[in-house]
């Protein structure tokens, strides 16, 4: 997620030759405080009239927990059904042509583009047992609505461009040497395949499947209505905070929010770091 | 030129497989909601748009996206000036929060705000004390909006500003050119598509924001009820037809997006290939 | 193992590429394919490794030996590729890249890692490169990356090494290190080999012989040696080096160009002769055959001889001369110094219509 930026010494600034760096530095920082750090405040600030046990108990209520289960499990399907599906589809994009190929190219947008109520509630339709993928899926004993099936998959909806839109630069990108340097070699297209290209795609593959289940672990408009949401069973964290908000119980509300900005933030940070030495192996630096 | 899996049998399993998934996937989605949106025919779907509280949330959500953009814009041309034109410390760190809306549930976003301005909230009960609601009214709904919509305009721009470099700009510096010239005259022609395409994916969040915005909106209908609030009550309501009316407004907004992008994309594909 | 050719061509949507080509190598010749970009020698050598394939037309045949591999596949082939930018696998290690061609082999006649281990280790000593298998190619040099492609080109024993501008993205000095040493590698191991090059000198040193191409078309293959005392054409002349122009109309045996005057053997008419720069004498006054006025523009004294540049009126472009450290200071040359120029030889290439007849290198004085 992070643009790459040149090494500097932090201590040399030279003068500025370009105008404007005070009223951008002011109107950046202002923007920045106002809007992202301070709100942030109030998260703590409520924290903090918990006390640990009121915190630990809250966070590991058992109906709490049973909605981890759930949505880090269905997030965790989503994002392997995700790798397969959106290496395949960049694959095809970046490798081959054919007819209706900038549509299917245009179409990888839409879950980004198109309101996640809109998807929720059209997936909710879709998958029921009298909609149209319903009515074939139930028959072969395929519950998706109101099962975690059916939040697994609005997940997979809503995130499935983060891995397309990450592996296809890369994939573009790949000097077609490489293909033929293992065909040369005598390797066969699976295996070439396997032992070269896919190591090659692997950083931006993980990336991509890492920011999709992140994603997925915060996602609640397109979940909701698919979910059916029974306690215990098809309940998604985010919507535990929701529905702690609207028994106007905000100290829970802001525990389990913590909880999930936590585990959101470690992810997005895991994936900086195991990005950044994955390409310095490749591009340079000792080790 | 041989490539892996050029064969023409792998080609056509996998072209078939892609189409296939990304139709039944991607596709089918799209064409049910506007299935369903027509369902009961024309007559039935345009009374439905033209319904008093639908409209009411038509406008609300136009309203808020019209005073989401200029602010985005403000910020986000002024970060990414400030990341990709000057070395500062804690230029990395900066870079990094405004990437945390991306990475934050909306519902997570909503409670913050909620939190902090709600009456129970330090700021909040300050306003409350002076007769100011922001929450549950329109301006947290703005707020909100702001939020998860802030970074897209800077995500645009800093690669891109990145990439071309600041030597044009230093080159109008030498040729005695002011400071806001400089921007007008040489900058803004090279990123005005970039921006154009941040503006359009601002524009497309704003309208289609839900899980922050039904944590503070407080869903008044006629009142507070953005367009994907309403189609939620709607749903509920077991209106499926007027849900998938209001569903298909927002629908056609996206798709407008997604053709938006292919036409920028288009072009600056063009101008590589005749500069 | 040899290498036929037969009317192998090759079209690019209705370009053509390549004119249908016959080329015959022999088994454990060193052969470079030189011209300038676009002349249709890397499509060539693409071809051969099946990396493209060539026009379909009932005629054309690639045989390795006796071996028809017109139309097996690239992995069938069994040739060792060196690409120009090195193409190694970057999530690899060296060993790793160099033992690829035989992880990959089918199960069957795959030898046992242990095997593998000893040949790779075999390899990367030939190519000086023991200390250096478990970095990543980032690691490394340009020289060394491009031994680790060679080591992994040649570790499955291939029958034809064909090599792609191998020097090319390396500087000068690598660049001479590694020429030598590749056709010692050559003359040890006594595989067949073709290389793509534009530098003429790489060419002309490294070859048992050189195919000199130009827009699609072969122009001449011949040994070095020949090349570049009988060049079959004006191209073939032009490319191999630094080529001074004299423009004129011959009358009663005299080439006169404005006031300079050369005496030819030629009948009447337009004439343009040809003169390399080390074929050029510089003498303060004419002779009775040559009467070349010229003037010093630039001196760079270069390695072993200095180049001097001379322009005249009677000069559509500048002259280059090369002369002696020595010759040089006898003549005590500046810019802006005057003297004359005397070929001691020149060349001429009458007009594409005759261009089949043989060239007619002659000497003058």
């Amino acid at each position: 997620m992070s643009s790459r930026s040149f090494a500097i010494g932090l201590g040399s600034t030279p003068k500025r030759v370009l105008p404007g760096f005070g009223l951008s530095l002011g109107i950046s920082l202002t923007f920045v405080s106002l809007m992202l750090l301070l709100p942030m405040t109030g998260l703590f600030g409520q924290l903090a009239g918990l006390s640990l046990a009121e915190y630990w108990a809250i966070i590991t209520n058992e109906r709490v927990v049973a909605s981890y289960v759930v949505t880090i499990g269905a997030a965790a399907v989503a994002a392997i059904v995700n790798a397969a599906f959106g290496l395949l589809l960049a694959w095809v994009l970046v490798r081959y042509t054919f007819p209706g190929k900038r549509l299917l190219d245009a179409l990888m947008d839409l879950p980004f583009a198109l309101p996640t109520a809109v998807a929720g509630i059209t997936l909710a339709t879709l998958y029921s047992s009298n909609g149209w993928m319903g009515q074939l899926l139930e028959p072969l004993g395929l519950q998706v609505a109101y099962t975690w099936v059916g939040i697994a998959l609005a997940m997979s909806f809503t995130s499935i461009p983060f891995v397309v839109r990450t592996v296809q630069p890369v994939l573009e990108d790949m000097p077609n040497e490489m293909d033929e340097a293992a065909l040369t070699l005598g390797a066969s297209d699976f295996t070439g395949f396997r032992r070269v290209i896919l190591p090659h795609l692997w950083p931006a593959l993980v990336t991509g499947t890492g920011l999709a289940f992140v994603r997925s672990l915060g996602e609640f408009g397109a979940i909701i209505f698919i979910a059916g949401n029974m306690p215990y069973e098809t309940e998604i964290t985010a919507l535990m905070i929701f529905v702690r908000l609207q028994e106007y119980d905000y100290a829970g509300a802001s525990a389990i929010a913590s909880v999930v900005l936590f585990v959101s933030l470690a992810l997005l940070l895991a994936i900086n770091i195991w990005q950044g030495r994955f390409i310095k192996r490749l591009h340079g630096g000792h080790g | 030129m041989q490539r892996i899996g050029d064969g023409v049998a792998v080609r056509r399993l996998l072209i078939g497989a892609a189409v296939v998934l990304a139709a039944l996937f991607l596709l089918l989605p799209l064409v049910a909601i506007f299935a369903q949106a027509f369902a009961r025919g024309i007559d039935v779907f345009w009374a439905n748009v033209t319904n008093h509280y639908t409209l009411a949330a038509i406008q609300l959500t136009l309203f808020i996206a019209v005073l989401t953009i200029p602010v985005c814009l403000v910020f986000g041309v002024a970060l990414a000036w400030l990341v990709t034109r000057f070395r500062f410390p804690g230029r990395r760190i900066l870079q990094t929060l405004i990437d945390i809306p991306f990475a934050v549930s909306p519902v997570v976003a909503g409670l913050v705000y909620l939190l902090l301005y709600g009456r129970t909230g330090w700021l909040g009960s300050w306003l409350d004390g002076h007769d100011i609601q922001l929450m549950f009214a329109w301006p947290g709904i703005l707020l909100v909006t702001i939020f998860v919509t802030c970074p897209f305009v800077a995500r645009e721009l800093i690669p891109l500003m990145q990439a071309q470099g600041s030597r044009e700009e230093e080159a109008a510096v030498t040729l005695g050119a002011p400071g806001w010239t400089i921007f007008r005259r040489v900058t803004l022609p090279n990123i005005r598509w970039a921006l154009l395409y941040g503006v359009i994916l601002t524009n497309a969040r704003a309208v289609g924001e839900f899980g922050a915005v039904s944590v503070v909106s407080g869903a008044i209908r006629g009142q507070t009820n953005t367009l994907p609030l309403h189609l939620e009550q709607l749903y509920q309501d077991y209106n499926t037809v007027g849900a998938f009316a209001s569903a298909s407004l927002l629908a056609l907004i996206a798709l407008l997006t997604l053709v938006a992008k292919a036409g920028l994309e288009w072009r600056a594909a063009r101008r590589e290939v005749h500069p | 193992m040899s290498i036929r050719l037969h009317e192998i061509g090759k079209h690019f949507g209705r370009t053509q590429a390549l004119e249908p080509i016959d080329l015959d190598i022999a088994e454990g010749e060193l052969v470079g394919l030189l011209g300038p970009s676009g002349s249709g020698k890397t499509t060539l050598l693409r071809i051969i490794a099946g990396l493209e394939t060539a026009d379909n037309v009932a005629g054309a045949r690639i045989l390795f030996g006796e071996r028809d591999v017109t139309h097996l596949h690239v992995r069938d082939r069994r040739i060792g590729f060196v690409f120009q930018h090195y193409a190694l696998f970057r999530h690899m290690t060296v060993f790793d890249n160099v033992a690829f061609g035989l992880t990959v082999m089918p199960r069957k006649s795959r030898p046992s890692s242990g095997e593998i281990r000893s040949r790779v280790h075999r390899l990367l000593e030939m190519v000086k490169l023991e200390h250096m298998a478990h970095r990543y190619p980032a690691q490394l040099s340009g020289g060394q990356q491009q031994r680790v492609s060679l080591a992994r080109a040649l570790a499955l024993r291939p029958d034809v090494l064909l090599l792609d501008e191998p020097f090319g993205a390396l500087d000068a000095k690598v660049r001479q290190e590694l020429r030598r040493w590749l056709r010692h590698l050559h003359d040890e191991l006594n595989f067949t080999s073709l290389f793509v090059t534009h530098d003429q000198e790489e060419a002309l040193e490294l070859s048992d012989r050189v195919v000199v191409m130009s827009n699609g078309r072969i122009e001449q293959i011949d040994t070095p040696d020949e090349l570049y005392r009988h060049p079959a054409n004006r191209f073939v002349f032009e490319f191999l080096g630094d080529v001074n122009h004299l423009e004129g109309t011959v009358r009663d045996g005299v080439l006169t160009c404005g006031d300079a005057s050369l005496a030819v053997d030629l009948e009447d008419g337009p004439e343009e002769l040809l003169l390399r720069p080390h074929e050029l004498e510089l003498a303060p006054s004419a002779t009775q055959h040559a009467h070349l006025p010229v003037c010093v523009t630039a001196i760079s004294p270069v390695g072993a001889e200095v180049r001097v540049e001379l322009e005249a009126d009677w000069l559509g472009e500048p002259w280059l001369a090369t002369v002696s450290h020595a010759d040089y200071e006898r003549l005590h040359l500046t810019r802006g110094t005057r003297l004359y120029a005397i070929p001691r030889r020149w060349h001429r290439f009458p007009d594409e219509r005759t261009q089949q007849t043989a060239p007619t290198p002659e000497t003058v004085s």
